[in-house]
């Protein structure tokens, strides 16, 4: 996790406002995962399941195909793997060290 | 006449004591009088005894209690004395001002008001409904109230009260034209 | 100094024309009485087209401050009126308000709180919010409410925080008086237009507001938001004094009448501030040294300058419209002694007198009773610490 010195009292913005638009971005969620989803890219029919299914949108897409995961942001949920319909599944779930 | 008055309204929940309190207390306010006006709240029904109050003085009023001693108390509806003392708290120099068609003497019997206390009685029942053409006796004992103490200059209270009535009958100011009146002849037939 | 119309108005008139005057962006209220009067007036002004506020007519009083706390938030000027049961309906959100920091004035007609149900006066509505982070403002008299309403507005939006402005339910909520009715556009130019800070419909701008606090943040905006509490008093001072200067009216933390030289002193808040001032002049020609210290800003509570007006009083009753129920005494004797708890210097001859719970009268005599037992202890005669007065054994 990121080490950060946090502030006190008098520097916080009032109310605790956030300032600034799309924070959520810097807030990165992938951490959180215990499970990451690996593409096999030859068993994928690009239905584009996954992209739709996913919460927090950390599919990745090229060309209109899928292109991989988002590891920044993917908390390991597993849904895209449970929703490929390709007999055999085309997204695995693996155990995740971070490393 | 000291310089704190209090003033005690008797009625019945929709003979307008409240209203008369209020126009009341307008008035006096135009004359450059420091005033008070308010209801008593209690179980608010038709025809349930009601009580308002006033306060005038030419300096600014601080109390903020409810009157206890009235130095003037006015009745708009006779039977409410069957079940409401309404000379509670008067001083021996009160004034008490009633809507009947009794003399003074006869009220002052009934009563059995004792000491100094002065009967004023006037018919505002039969003054509003010859009058306004309903039995609203609210606006003519202003005028009963204003001969018997002298509180306000009469003329004063005429103008500043057809004011407030045009703004609230806008559209019916026969209303206005009925209850000046009705205050006028009070004024007038008001007995000692 | 600016010109002046007198008038007769009710508390609740004064109120909403006050609210008139300052024209807000939204008011967003659900009618209760005492307080209804004040919103109905408002509404009648908003379909005449006298102001240019969004009336919103919502479904309770926790809507309405939800309303109002969003309003604010997307930048607007906002103003709502309550009492009572509505008041502690709007309680959770009190709390999101001051905690956000938005500047919403609120008119509450103080009223007992149920159970037994009950419409008349007393402070239980107001004295159980009290800890919400909001700055409360007592008023005597309608032409103080109206005073207030109007201070209120530039002390919020310059504090950064919410402001109740209260009357006494009934009392004066329904009472009508002479009152000065300020020019309106010196009211105008008086709270002038609301500074914008960070606000939610600045798309230049984007914020996000009411994000979670987790235990490593909660505690420094909570420190934040009473540090606001604290420096707010000289907002209410210099806004008081700016006021002054233009309308005539003075206005402090709290007035001290008759206070330099008194013996005993009553310390109060609401309509009965007067009738304690009109006792004491009673009990002055009787030789009587009394004196009364009227609240007039209950939050932030001026607990320094209390100690140091009451410093030389022999015996001193504060009287509490409400009561804490088994806590040592009501809250406002509570503040007044820990006030002067901290000064051993001070006086520490306090009594504590609960009364007019419910509307129940606060008559001259009342008053006078209280004053006596202070006389007799100063005489060295020992009396209850607290005294429900008025009350029926």
């Amino acid at each position: 996790m990121a080490k950060e010195k946090k502030k006190g009292w008098k520097a916080l913005t009032k109310g605790g406002v956030i300032e600034g638009g799309g924070t959520a971005k810097e807030f990165k969620t992938g951490d959180w995962r215990s499970e990451r989803p690996i593409l096999l890219s030859e068993k994928c029919i690009n239905c584009l399941a996954c992209w739709m299914y996913c919460p927090d949108s950390a599919v990745i897409m090229k060309d209109g195909k899928v292109a991989g995961f988002d590891y920044d942001y993917c908390k390991g949920c597993g849904i895209c793997a449970h929703e490929c319909p390709v007999k055999g599944k085309a997204i695995k779930m693996i155990p995740d060290n971070h490393g | 006449m000291k310089d704190l008055i209090e003033i005690r309204w008797h009625g019945r929940g929709g003979q307008g004591a409240k209203t008369a309190a209020l126009l009341f207390g307008d008035a006096a306010l135009a004359s450059g009088k420091f005033i008070q006006a308010f209801p008593e709240y209690g179980p608010e029904r038709m025809g349930a005894p009601v009580a308002s109050f006033n306060r005038l003085s030419s300096k600014p009023i601080l109390i903020h209690s409810g009157v206890t001693n009235p130095d003037v108390v006015i009745v708009l509806d006779p039977t409410l004395m069957e079940s409401v003392d309404v000379t509670e708290g008067m001083p021996e120099d009160g004034v008490l001002i009633i809507n009947t068609n009794k003399t003074p003497e006869e009220t002052k019997k009934e009563l059995g008001v004792k000491g100094r206390i002065k009967v004023f009685t006037v018919d505002a029942s039969t003054i509003s409904k010859e009058t306004i053409g309903r039995p609203m006796p609210n606006t003519p004992m202003l005028g009963a109230l204003i001969r018997a103490t002298g509180i306000l200059d009469f003329k004063e209270m005429i103008e500043e009260t057809k004011v407030k009535l045009e703004k609230k009958f806008k559209s019916k100011l026969e209303v206005v034209e009925g209850n000046l009146k009705a205050i006028e002849r009070a004024y007038n037939e008001v007995k000692s | 100094m600016a010109k002046t119309n007198i008038v007769a108005r009710t508390g609740n008139e004064a109120m909403a024309e006050a609210m008139r005057q300052i024209n807000p962006d939204v008011v967003a209220a659900y009618p209760i009485t005492p307080a209804t009067e004040i919103v109905q007036i408002f509404a009648g002004y908003v379909a005449d087209g006298l102001v240019d506020t969004e009336f919103v007519p919502v479904e309770s009083e926790h809507s309405a401050m939800s309303a109002c706390i969003g309003a604010s938030a997307a930048g607007g000027r906002i103003m709502t009126g309550t009492s009572s049961q509505g008041l502690a309906l709007m309680a959770e959100m009190l709390y999101i308000a001051s905690g956000l920091r938005l500047p919403i004035v609120m008119a509450d007609v103080n009223r007992a709180l149920s159970s037994p149900i009950n419409i008349h006066c007393d402070h239980s509505d107001t004295m159980m919010v009290k800890d919400a982070g909001w700055i409360q403002i007592f008023s005597e008299n309608a032409q103080e409410a109206y005073d207030n309403m109007i201070q209120a507005v530039r002390i919020a939006e310059e504090a950064l925080l919410p402001v109740i402005v209260t009357t006494d339910g009934f009392i004066i909520s329904h009472c009508m008086e002479r009152i000065e009715i300020i020019d309106d556009k010196d009211v105008k130019n008086f709270v002038g237009e609301k500074k914008l800070g960070n606000y939610l419909l600045n798309v230049d701008k984007p914020i996000t507001i009411g994000a979670m606090d987790l235990p490593d943040y909660y505690f420094e905006h909570k420190r934040q938001h009473i540090e606001a509490m604290i420096e707010s008093k000289d907002i209410i001072l210099s806004v008081a004094k700016e006021f002054s200067g233009l309308f005539g009216r003075s206005y402090g933390l709290f007035e001290v009448y008759r206070l330099e030289d008194a013996d005993c002193a009553i310390v109060l808040m609401g309509s009965t501030v007067g009738t304690a001032k009109a006792v004491a002049d009673n009990l002055r020609e009787k030789g009587i040294k009394a004196g009364v210290l009227g609240l007039r800003v209950f939050r932030p509570f001026p607990k320094e300058e209390i100690a140091q007006a009451l410093k030389n009083i022999k015996a001193i009753a504060v009287m509490d419209r409400s009561d804490s129920m088994n806590a040592q005494e009501g809250p406002v004797c509570l503040e007044v002694k820990a006030s002067l708890f901290d000064d051993s210097a001070s006086p520490n001859n306090v009594l504590n007198y609960i009364y007019g719970l419910g509307g129940r009268e606060v008559r001259i005599e009342d008053i006078e009773s209280v004053y006596k037992g202070l006389g007799e202890v100063i005489k060295g005669k020992s009396k209850n610490k607290i005294t429900y007065l008025g009350v029926r054994e």
